[in-house]
């Protein structure tokens, strides 16, 4: 390979064609042209970090910039048109399988596409709540935006994430803006406490997970997750106790990084005193945006240690074999993703090439794959269990903290907590079945993404009240809630609504997301049972999910009680919260998916569905 | 003419839209509120009416002993989730009696002065959810309805209940809540269990004397092409099914496609050629009869695709057509209750072992029992109930006493026992054990109480123990005849008591209101002599009492003799312990009378409220009180003849299912011939007369002998 070949191959992965100059735009089928919603994010920070050096640059409100620069983002992203009913067909430029882009160091799946979508969504109604709760002001709009915008890019590439290397900058990349976001209230103690806190723990998480990548990178030869998913198929069986060692503790150093980011119990302290520090905004973003990704990460990741992902095509492949006359087969022989890989192990690796290197379109798996996920078993049940333990003590605790909690921010941290463990479950449920019913295993991921979906709503909406109640009240003490009922019903009656759905009270939408993973616990368990390796700790873990469930209640209940049950104090001081503006609006907007889903989520579900399709190679 | 969709959803969410509505009314209008909240009550009650009696389409048939008035959508096809409803005869009385409960409570809501907006809304929210979970047959429909009904009944308790009121309300939620989530893990598991391609084998689809007749499950066309069923048209320009392609056997990992052909003449062929059954058609015999002729009577053909003519068999077929039955080879779960119920009953899917060795049925019915004698409640489990009574507003523990206790009883007789049958019956003396605890209990309770509410809200622990224990009968044998005469007997009885008990314990929780509005205490020994002061209310009363007391003659007394009865064959203790506690029942009750109407003076506080009973108070105690006599003198015309066919048909699938379980037992623990047994049972070949045929007089050692010398001409015979 001369370095001429070599840099086609480049032009060809980023921009899908060599033909047409340095300026012709990327196909539809390259790197570029589906990286367009991550572009979209880029364009608009730096619009909104240039827009005021010109003149007049001043007077533009920059809250328009973010709005349409989301809102173009999520078009570009276009979660309706490939998860939908009708994606376009299979072979089709525009149709999502499974794709690794820039070299192999991300990947292009639906499930991509779905995270992305949620987490780009998420800051279009981001940028509308902090609008009309009036935290970016004026003057520190750009920073505010910009920096909300560089963690979302993070986080989609968090949810994208097909290298180690990547892993870690993603995580960063979400990370550094938000310790600043976390101090955005400059000249508050706690503010700057809070992001102080955060930033030193995150740093040490960080650390930490830089030696566990270094730790399994070394071991393995390589850090590209689906090579290393083979090296690890191919080696586990008959690998040395001390290299198994090195692995585990790879493994398990990693997950400290991933558990920061989830906020998993015992590397949850953080959480609390950061959310009581930072201004409600922050809190929803922190609790919504960061945890969606850093779930989707640990499916990533999971996969990557624990299952083999379908061959995909080579980006650029599908535009080039139109070009060329359709008969032709086209060939492209290097292996996808493999620059990396290659560069690091300084020779092919027979099973890395063998399930990489694919011309198919979505083509049928060979056996490798088959034979490999069996070679997998051993570091799956590892993860599964590993996760399994997490989720149980993340819940449990988080839900038992925040009994005790008077200021709604930190009630809501711990409730955060709580929640990552539910979701937590799933991907035990996932790493449990991917072995033995790949389809069934990508209906559990599926079940996260429907909690996902829901819990953004339900969170956003408790957040948004929280704010506003502030901006009128100046108090985030639950006591100070008593009787509003009187004072605002319509809010208190979304407040209760949402904090009914965080139990997982039917009809609300939360009970779709937990009825969905509870789901997939007793799938996964029935699957084990009928693969004959039962794995009785999913029904512990359902059995704890459950009783947990009963535990919220206690202290959701608590706040609701407060609401609507107690009487005003007297000595309340006098506050004007108009319940009809744009704000209620805002919060009814945000609350009517909590309320109305149950009607149908059969869409949803089926989103959600498609959005795991090539997760896993079929068996 | 309404068809059951339309009638169904309105009459469950009608009150939802009335809450709508509601929402739009001025907040200062309690009057306007309280009068719409009445008329929406009203029409749910009248659409009941006039729906059941008097609509041709969705008319309540008491001779008929299925599902009535069924419908079948998909919801949410990702999960087989359906929105499914439709009433027999378990269902009907308690839907009945929910909206006749609701017109009353809101009658009794004028009482009411604090947020009355707020309360009309939630009111109306919880009637919802009541009526919901009587007529859902998906399970988790039913489980939304279950849960919907839990944030209204809190914020009723704990916004307008009395001192204690939210201790009471949280309590009451916890403890729902509690049981609400074991019964979602047992859903669930139940749920992945499940497989309608198991039902599909023993069921009229594949042959014609079948245990499962597969139109009264319901499913909806979309699930049964999953399970390899696929009904063809007679042409494309005019769609009328005539004929029903079903796959047998195991596992088709590969779809099979029936291509029909013309053929010079003479009768129509079948040939199997790799995935392709080939059909070849004559001009003069192109019928669905013949078809299935074919199909069927072809000896490769016939273990592929079993053929059933529709609409009798005279449509023609399309020649050219072809159709195309998918593969098979995954499960198709479901939450069809009726299915579940099938499944449980005559498969293996839910006999797997888990935790100790149990099996998924028992466990499942663990659970479910659980969930359910929570809301009935049963002792150990009731001490949400006097809190949760006491503290609540009057027309919100009338519903609570006359509806909500009977969703635990109709969630056992619904679920419990039909999808769990092996579950029901190694726990059965546990169960009869549990309601005679109840029942003494709650008589013992009610009988120290000196909180006149507190005394009523124990007298419910005690009358629904009735209900418990005439579920719990498990008496298919009376001797060594197979006998349902007893169990239905017990089912009957229970289903009659929770009828009984509505009427009864929402009459004396009215009775208790009424006074409690005048002198805003409860307090037994501070009352005495209000019949002089209030002689009409007081009659009233009088009767709602008896009737609660099980005099003869009213409407307390049918379900608790019965069931007594009934138990006397399950177990003579239990029976008599159960037929004794209606002195503790006589006890409190009377005791309770002659402290507070009888005497000589009132020596309580405020005697100067003590006015006559008004109007609306008469109204609904009238209505109560006529009802109460009703149901006691003609038990039969008024009640009884609704669940009869119903509960009959129960009673026999369980009992059938009994002699089958102790067959297999019984040869399995004497070792002979397992196979041929299981062999026949599975099968369905045993009717049920063969089964009298052989088991009569028949002890259990000798049962598994006489099964294998004596089956093979019975079977001859029974199957001509």
């Amino acid at each position: 390979m001369n370095l001429h070949e070599l840099v086609s191959q480049l032009i060809i992965d980023t921009k899908g064609s060599v033909s047409g100059g340095l300026f012709s735009l990327p196909t539809a089928d390259s790197s570029l042209g589906v990286f367009a919603p991550e572009l979209c994010l880029c364009a608009t920070i730096v619009l909104l970090l240039f827009i005021r050096l010109f003149k007049g640059g001043s007077k533009v409100d920059l809250f328009w910039v973010m709005l349409i620069g989301t809102g173009l983002a999520l078009v570009a992203s276009s979660p309706w048109k490939h998860l939908g009913s009708h994606p376009p067909l299979p072979g089709s430029l525009a149709a999502v399988t499974r794709m690794e882009i820039f070299t192999g160091m991300l990947v292009y799946d639906p499930f991509t596409v779905y995270m992305r979508s949620v987490l780009i969504g998420f800051a279009f109604l981001f940028a509308v709540f902090t609008k009309l709760s009036g935290i970016p002001d004026r003057e520190d709009g750009a920073d505010i935006y910009t920096l909300v915008l560089g963690s979302t890019l993070g986080m989609c590439l968090m949810a994208s994430a097909n290298h180690l290397l990547m892993v870690f900058m993603a995580v960063e990349m979400a990370s550094v803006p938000s310790y600043v976001l976390a101090g955005m209230l400059k000249g508050r103690r706690t503010g700057s406490e809070a992001a102080l806190k955060y930033s030193v723990y995150g740093a040490g998480a960080a650390g930490v997970m830089l030696y566990g990548i270094s730790l399994v990178a070394g071991l393995l030869n390589t850090a590209h997750l689906p090579t290393m998913a083979a090296q690890l198929a191919e080696r586990l069986p008959g690998m040395p106790s001390g290299e198994i060692m090195v692995l585990a503790l790879g493994g398990l150093l990693m997950m400290v990084g991933l558990a920061f980011k989830l906020s998993a119990v015992p590397f949850h302290f953080w959480c609390p005193d950061v959310f009581e520090g930072a201004c409600a905004e922050v809190n929803a973003f922190l609790s919504i945006a960061s945890k969606a990704a850093a779930l989707a990460l640990l499916v990533r990741v999971a996969i990557g240690f624990g299952a083999i992902p379908p061959v995909g095509i080579e980006p650029g492949s599908r535009s080039v074999a139109q070009q060329h006359a359709p008969n032709e087969t086209v060939s492209l022989n290097h292996s996808n993703g493999g620059l990396f890989a290659l560069a690091d192990e300084g020779e092919e690796p027979t099973t890395a090439s063998q399930s990489h290197t694919g011309h198919a379109e979505g083509g049928d798996e060979p056996n490798a794959s088959a034979a490999a996920i069996d070679g997998l078993a051993a570091s799956r049940t590892f993860m599964a269990k590993l996760i399994a333990f997490l989720a149980a003590i993340t819940c449990t605790f988080g839900n038992l903290a925040a009994y005790g909690q008077t200021n709604i921010k930190r009630l809501l941290a711990y409730s955060t907590i709580a929640h990552a463990g539910y979701m937590m479950m799933s991907v035990a449920a996932f790493l449990v079945m991917a072995g033995d019913a790949p389809l069934q295993a990508q209906d559990a991921i599926a079940a996260l993404a429907i909690y996902i979906a829901t819990y953004v709503f339900m969170n956003l909406a408790a957040f948004a009240i929280v704010a506003f109640l502030r901006n009128a009240m100046h108090t985030e003490q639950i006591a100070d809630y008593a009787g509003l009922i009187r004072r605002c019903p319509l809010t208190v009656i979304c407040l209760s609504l949402t904090l009914f759905s965080l139990v997982g009270l039917p009809p609300l939408s939360g009970f779709i997301g937990k009825f969905a993973i509870f789901a997939s616990l007793v799938d996964g368990y029935e699957v084990s049972v009928s693969a004959g390796h039962p794995a009785g700790f999913l029904m512990v873990l359902l059995v704890i999910g459950g009783m947990n469930t009963a535990i919220s209640l206690f202290y959701y209940l608590r706040v609701v009680k407060v609401m609507t049950m107690e009487e005003e104090p007297a000595d309340r001081p006098p506050f004007v919260y108009p319940e009809v503006s744009l704000q209620g609006a805002f919060v009814w907007l945000v609350t009517a998916p909590t309320l109305l889903l149950m009607l149908n989520w059969n869409v949803l579900s089926e989103w959600a569905h498609a959005a795991t399709l090539y997760l896993l190679a079929a068996a | 003419m309404l068809d059951p969709l339309v009638l169904l959803s309105l009459i469950v969410f009608l009150p939802v839209l009335g809450a709508v509505v509601l929402a739009f009314v001025p907040s200062g209008k309690d009057e306007l509120a309280r009068y719409i909240t009445l008329g929406v009550t009203l029409a749910v009650l009248a659409l009941c009416v006039i729906g059941f009696f008097g609509n041709g389409e969705t008319e309540f048939d008491a001779a008929e002993a299925s599902m009535q008035s069924v419908f079948n959508l998909p919801w949410i096809p990702s999960f087989n989730i359906e929105y499914y409803m439709g009433l027999d005869g378990i269902s009907f009385p308690l839907v009945m009696l929910t909206a006749l409960v609701c017109v009353l409570a809101m009658g009794a809501s004028w009482s009411i002065t604090k947020h009355v907006k707020g309360y009309c809304i939630l009111f109306l929210l919880l009637e919802t959810g009541m009526l919901g979970v009587f007529v859902s047959l998906d399970f988790f429909l039913f489980y939304v309805f279950w849960e919907v009904m839990l944030l209204p009944m809190y914020f009723l308790i704990g916004v307008w209940g009395g001192e204690r009121r939210e201790y009471a309300a949280i309590k009451f939620f916890l403890y729902t809540l509690v049981g609400s989530v074991l019964m979602l893990i047992a859903i669930l598991m139940l749920y992945f269990n499940s497989d309608l391609r198991e039902v599909a084998k023993i069921s009229t689809l594949v042959q014609d004397e079948a245990p499962v007749v597969w139109e009264d499950l319901h499913v909806s066309p979309d699930v049964e092409a999953r399970i390899g069923r696929v009904i063809t048209a007679e042409d494309s320009t005019r769609p009328g099914a005539v004929l029903a392609l079903m796959r047998t056997g195991d596992s088709n990992d590969h779809a099979l496609t029936v291509r029909f052909q013309v053929a010079a003449s003479g009768q129509p062929t079948a040939s199997l050629d790799g995935h392709v059954v080939t059909v070849n058609l004559s001009a003069d015999h192109a019928t669905a009869a013949d078809v299935v002729k074919a199909i069927n009577g072809t000896e490769g053909v016939s273990s592929l695709v079993h053929a059933t003519a529709l609409a009798g068999g005279q449509g023609l077929i399309v020649p050219a057509d072809e159709v195309e039955l998918p593969a098979t080879d995954k499960p198709v779960h479901t939450f069809n209750l009726l299915a579940l119920a099938k499944i449980g009953q005559h498969t293996e899917c839910f006999n797997d072992s888990l935790l100790f060795g149990w099996s998924l049925q028992r466990w499942a019915f663990i659970l479910l029992f659980i969930g359910f004698a929570i809301k009935v409640p049963s002792v150990p489990l009731h001490t949400w109930l006097p809190d949760a009574h006491v503290q609540a507003p009057t027309p919100i523990s009338m519903i609570l006493a006359g509806v909500l206790l009977k969703m635990g009883g109709y969630g056992i007789i619904r679920i419990c026992y039909p999808i769990c049958p092996a579950g029901g019956y190694e726990l059965a003396y546990l169960v009869c054990l549990i309601g005679v605890v109840s029942m003494v209990y709650g008589a013992f309770a009610a009988l120290a109480q000196t909180d006149f509410k507190r005394l009523v809200a124990y007298s419910s622990v005690s009358h629904m123990g009735y209900v418990v224990l005439g579920l719990g009968v498990w008496s298919a044998r009376g001797g060594n005849l197979y006998n349902a005469d007893y169990w239905n007997m017990g089912m009957q009885g229970a289903m009659f008591q929770m009828i009984a008990h509505g009427i009864s314990s929402t009459g004396m929780f009215f009775m208790v209101g009424v006074i409690y509005d005048r002198v805003h205490h409860r307090d037994l020994n501070k009352f005495g002599g209000l019949f002089s002061k209030m002689p009409v209310y007081t009659s009233l009363a009088i009767i709602i009492f008896f009737a609660g007391m099980g005099l003869p003659g009213l409407c307390g007394f049918p379900g608790e003799v019965i069931v007594v009865f009934s138990s006397f064959a399950f177990s003579p203790l239990l029976a008599i312990i159960s037929a004794s506690v209606v002195i503790l029942t006589a006890g409190y009750i009377l005791w309770a009378v002659q402290r507070v109407y009888l005497g000589a003076e009132y020596n309580g506080p405020h005697e100067e409220a003590l006015v006559p009973s008004t109007l609306r108070e008469n109204t609904i105690a009238g209505v109560l009180c006529v009802l109460a006599v009703v149901f006691g003198v003609w038990p039969y015309q008024t009640l009884f003849r609704y669940m009869d066919k119903t509960v009959e048909a129960q009673a026999q699938d369980l009992t059938d299912w009994t002699i089958d379980h102790e067959a297999t037992a019984a040869a399995t623990a004497s070792g002979a011939s397992v196979t041929r047994l299981e062999a026949l049972e599975e099968n369905g070949h045993l009717s049920p007369a063969a089964r009298q045929f052989i088991y009569d007089g028949a002890s259990n050692t000798e049962l598994a002998n006489v099964t294998i010398q004596e089956s093979p001409p019975v079977l001859e015979q029974q199957q001509p």
